[in-house]
C-alpha cells in the first residue's frame, strides 16, 4: 500500500497546499475529468494523493484512513478532543491564517478584556433573563477557552454562517469567529476584546499516530520528511 | 474488572441499606431537560454530559448526577422531613480523560430536614463511611459555608462581594479578583482610559444588540464607583489566603481557623456551625482525629455545594476519583424551588469502584 497524503479537494487551500509541496520537490495534481476528484504525487515514489473536505481530514487522520492529511489547526482543535495522541504536527505551511477570536458589539464601551466580559455577563444575565449569547460553529474551542478564562453566565448559540449578523438580528449578543482581517467585524459594528484570541490558526501538515504504516509507507514517510526538512 | 451483574448486585445491597436507615427509594428517568442543567451549570456541563434531542422537547441530557432531579421531585412533591435514596446509572463525557467510565453506577442518600443541619451531615457522613467500612480509604472534608462568610464578611462594597461569591467556585478568577480588589494588580489600560472620562459615554456609537445604553451606563457607573472605593486591607486578605490554605486534620483545622476568626471575625457563627457538625460526627463514632478538613475542598467540584462537603478517596490508587462524594446544597433548592427552599444535605457510592478496591485487596 502506498502512504496517503489528504489534501483539501477545491479552492485556494488546494492551490496553495499543491505550492506548497511543488516548493519542496513534490508534484500534486488533479488527474482526469474536471470534476472528478483524483490525484497524483510526482517526486516522492510510493505516495497517493487523497482528494477530501478540509473538514472530513481531522477525523480521516483520526481513523488512520490516510497518513497524512493538510488542514487548519482550528479544525483539529475543534474536533478531535487530545489531538496531540492522535497526531503530529509535522510543518505549519504558512498560510490560510485565520484566528478565532472574541468580538462584542463596538458600542460595548465599557468592555474590553475577558475580565469585563464576565461582569458583563452577571449583569446581562439578571437584566434579561437570560445567559449572554455568544454565536459560533467553534463550541468546543471556545467552551474551552472561556472555562479556562473562568467566565460563567454566556451561553453558546450555533451558528454555522453569516455569524457577525446575529448581533444586529439580537439572536446573540456577541460572536465567536474566524477571522483574517477584521473588515467583517468591523462593517457589523464589532471589536475584539484585547484578550480574546481563542486560537491562532494555519494550514498545517498533520501526521497520524493512528494510522498502521508498512514498511513501504514508513520507506515513503522518510524521503518525504527529508525533502520538507530539507 | 467486576461483571456488571455483581456491580449492579452490590449496587443494590447499598441502596437497601439506606432503605434499612429510612429512605424512600426514587427512581428519577434517566433523560433530563437540558434546560435547567444549562441554567445551573452553564455551558461547562456541555463538556461533562451527553447531550441528545428530538424536534419536540429540544434538548436533553442523559443525568449526569442524582441531585437535581430528585431536588426537584422533592421540591414539587416531598413532604418533610424527607430521606431518599437510588441505585442507577449516571453519564459523563470523558473527553480529557478517556480511561475513566462514562457511565457508571451510582448509589445515593439525600436527606430535606430543616430541623438539625448538623445531625443530617453527620447522618449522611456516618451512613456512607459505614458502607464503606473495611476498604482502604482516605477521607477529606471541607466546608464552603465558612469561606461564603469570609466573603461575605470583608470590608468592602456589596459588589465587590457579590463578584467574589460569584467565583467562589472558580478559584482562578476569584484569586485575579482578589488581586484587583486589594490593588496587587494593576487596572488594564482600556479601564484606565474609560474612567478618565466624564460624564455619559455612550451615545456615539451605533448601538447593535439586545445590551441597551442604560445598561452601558449603569456599569460606567459601576466602574466609577468601584475606582472611588478603597482596596481591600491587606490584613483582611492575607487572612482569607491563610485561611484558604487551612489543610490538617479536623481538630488542628479549627484551631487555626479559630486563631485566623481573630481577623475575620465574620466567620466566628460558620465554625460554631463547624463545631456542631463535629460533635454530631464524634456523637456517630467517627474518628474526628483522623479526619482531614480542608478549607479550599469543593471549590473546584460541581458548584451547588454550598456547606459540608466530603470525598472518600483510595490511597493505594490516586489515579481513581473519589469512591464516595457528597455535601450541602441549601442554595440548589433555593434555586430550584422557586420561591421555597430546604436545608438539603446527600452524597453518592461508586460500587464499581469499591468491587475493584475489593478485589486488589483479595
Amino acid at each position: 500500500m502506498s502512504l496517503k497524503l489528504g489534501v483539501p479537494s477545491k479552492g485556494r487551500l488546494m492551490e496553495k497546499t499543491f505550492d506548497w509541496f511543488a516548493k519542496h520537490g513534490l508534484t500534486l495534481a488533479r488527474t482526469g475529468a474536471d470534476r472528478e476528484y483524483a490525484g497524483a504525487i510526482e517526486g516522492v515514489d510510493g505516495m497517493e494523493l487523497v482528494l477530501l473536505s478540509a473538514g472530513e481530514i481531522p477525523r480521516e487522520l483520526a481513523a488512520g484512513r490516510i497518513h497524512l492529511g493538510v488542514t487548519g489547526t482550528d479544525l483539529i482543535q475543534e474536533k478531535l478532543p487530545l489531538w496531540e495522541q492522535q497526531l503530529e504536527e509535522m510543518a505549519p505551511l504558512g498560510f490560510g491564517h485565520a484566528d478565532l477570536i472574541l468580538a462584542v458589539p463596538q458600542c460595548w464601551i465599557d468592555v474590553d478584556t475577558l475580565d469585563d466580559l464576565d461582569a458583563v455577563a452577571a449583569a446581562f444575565r439578571g437584566a434579561h433573563g437570560h445567559r449572554l449569547r455568544i454565536a459560533t460553529k467553534y463550541h468546543r474551542l471556545v467552551r474551552e477557552f472561556l472555562t479556562e478564562a473562568g467566565v460563567a453566565d454566556y451561553q453558546l448559540v450555533d451558528s454555522q454562517g453569516a455569524t457577525e449578523g446575529t448581533v444586529k438580528n439580537e439572536t446573540a449578543e456577541m460572536v465567536a469567529d474566524i477571522t483574517s482581517t477584521g473588515e467583517t467585524l468591523r462593517a457589523n459594528h464589532l471589536k475584539l476584546l484585547s484578550d480574546g484570541m481563542v486560537l491562532k490558526s494555519q494550514a498545517t501538515l498533520w501526521r497520524s499516530r493512528t494510522a498502521r504504516y508498512s514498511e513501504s509507507e514508513r520507506e515513503a514517510l522518510k524521503r518525504l520528511n527529508s525533502l520538507i526538512l530539507g | 474488572m467486576s461483571e456488571r451483574s455483581q456491580v449492579l448486585a452490590r449496587a443494590t445491597r447499598l441502596r437497601m441499606n439506606f432503605e434499612a436507615a429510612g429512605a424512600q427509594v426514587v427512581d428519577p428517568p434517566l433523560l433530563q431537560p437540558a434546560d435547567t442543567l444549562l441554567d445551573l451549570y452553564g455551558e461547562d456541563i456541555r463538556a461533562r454530559a451527553y447531550v441528545t434531542s428530538d424536534a419536540v422537547r429540544g434538548e436533553q441530557m442523559l443525568r449526569p448526577d442524582f441531585t437535581l432531579p430528585v431536588v426537584q421531585m422533592h421540591m414539587s412533591e416531598g413532604a418533610e422531613p424527607a430521606r431518599y435514596t437510588y441505585c442507577g446509572e449516571v453519564f459523563r463525557r470523558q473527553e480529557q480523560d478517556p480511561d475513566r467510565a462514562n457511565e457508571y453506577l451510582q448509589v445515593g442518600y439525600e436527606v430535606f430536614d430543616r430541623d438539625d443541619p448538623a445531625g443530617a451531615d453527620a447522618e449522611v457522613f456516618a451512613l456512607i463511611a459505614l458502607q464503606l467500612r473495611g476498604l482502604p480509604l482516605r477521607a477529606a472534608s471541607g466546608d464552603i459555608g465558612i469561606l461564603m462568610a469570609a466573603v461575605e464578611g470583608l470590608n468592602t462594597t456589596a459588589v465587590r462581594k457579590a463578584a467574589l461569591m460569584r467565583h467562589i467556585w472558580r478559584p482562578r478568577r476569584f484569586r485575579s479578583l482578589l488581586d484587583r480588589f486589594s490593588g496587587r494588580s494593576t487596572l488594564p489600560e482600556s479601564r484606565l482610559k474609560l474612567l478618565s472620562s466624564e460624564g455619559r459615554l455612550t451615545g456615539s456609537a451605533t448601538v447593535v444588540g439586545k445590551r441597551s445604553e442604560a445598561e452601558i451606563d449603569a456599569r460606567i457607573e459601576i466602574l466609577r464607583a468601584d475606582a472611588a472605593a478603597p482596596a481591600i486591607d491587606e490584613n483582611e486578605i492575607l487572612a482569607l489566603e491563610a485561611l484558604m490554605a487551612v489543610r490538617e486534620t479536623v481538630p488542628f483545622a479549627i484551631e487555626q481557623m479559630r486563631d485566623i476568626a481573630v481577623d475575620l471575625p465574620a466567620i466566628s457563627p460558620a465554625l460554631d456551625r463547624l463545631d456542631m457538625r463535629v460533635a454530631a460526627l464524634k456523637a456517630r463514632g467517627i474518628d474526628i482525629d483522623s479526619l482531614d478538613f480542608e478549607a479550599s475542598y469543593g471549590r473546584t467540584s460541581m458548584e451547588y455545594y454550598d456547606g459540608f462537603v466530603f470525598g472518600f478517596y483510595a490511597e493505594v490508587r490516586p489515579d481513581l476519583p473519589p469512591i464516595a462524594s457528597g455535601g450541602r446544597y441549601d442554595a440548589l433548592t433555593r434555586q430550584l424551588g422557586q420561591g421555597a427552599e430546604i436545608p438539603a444535605v446527600g452524597g453518592v457510592l461508586r460500587p464499581d469502584l469499591m468491587l475493584m478496591l475489593e478485589e486488589g485487596q483479595s
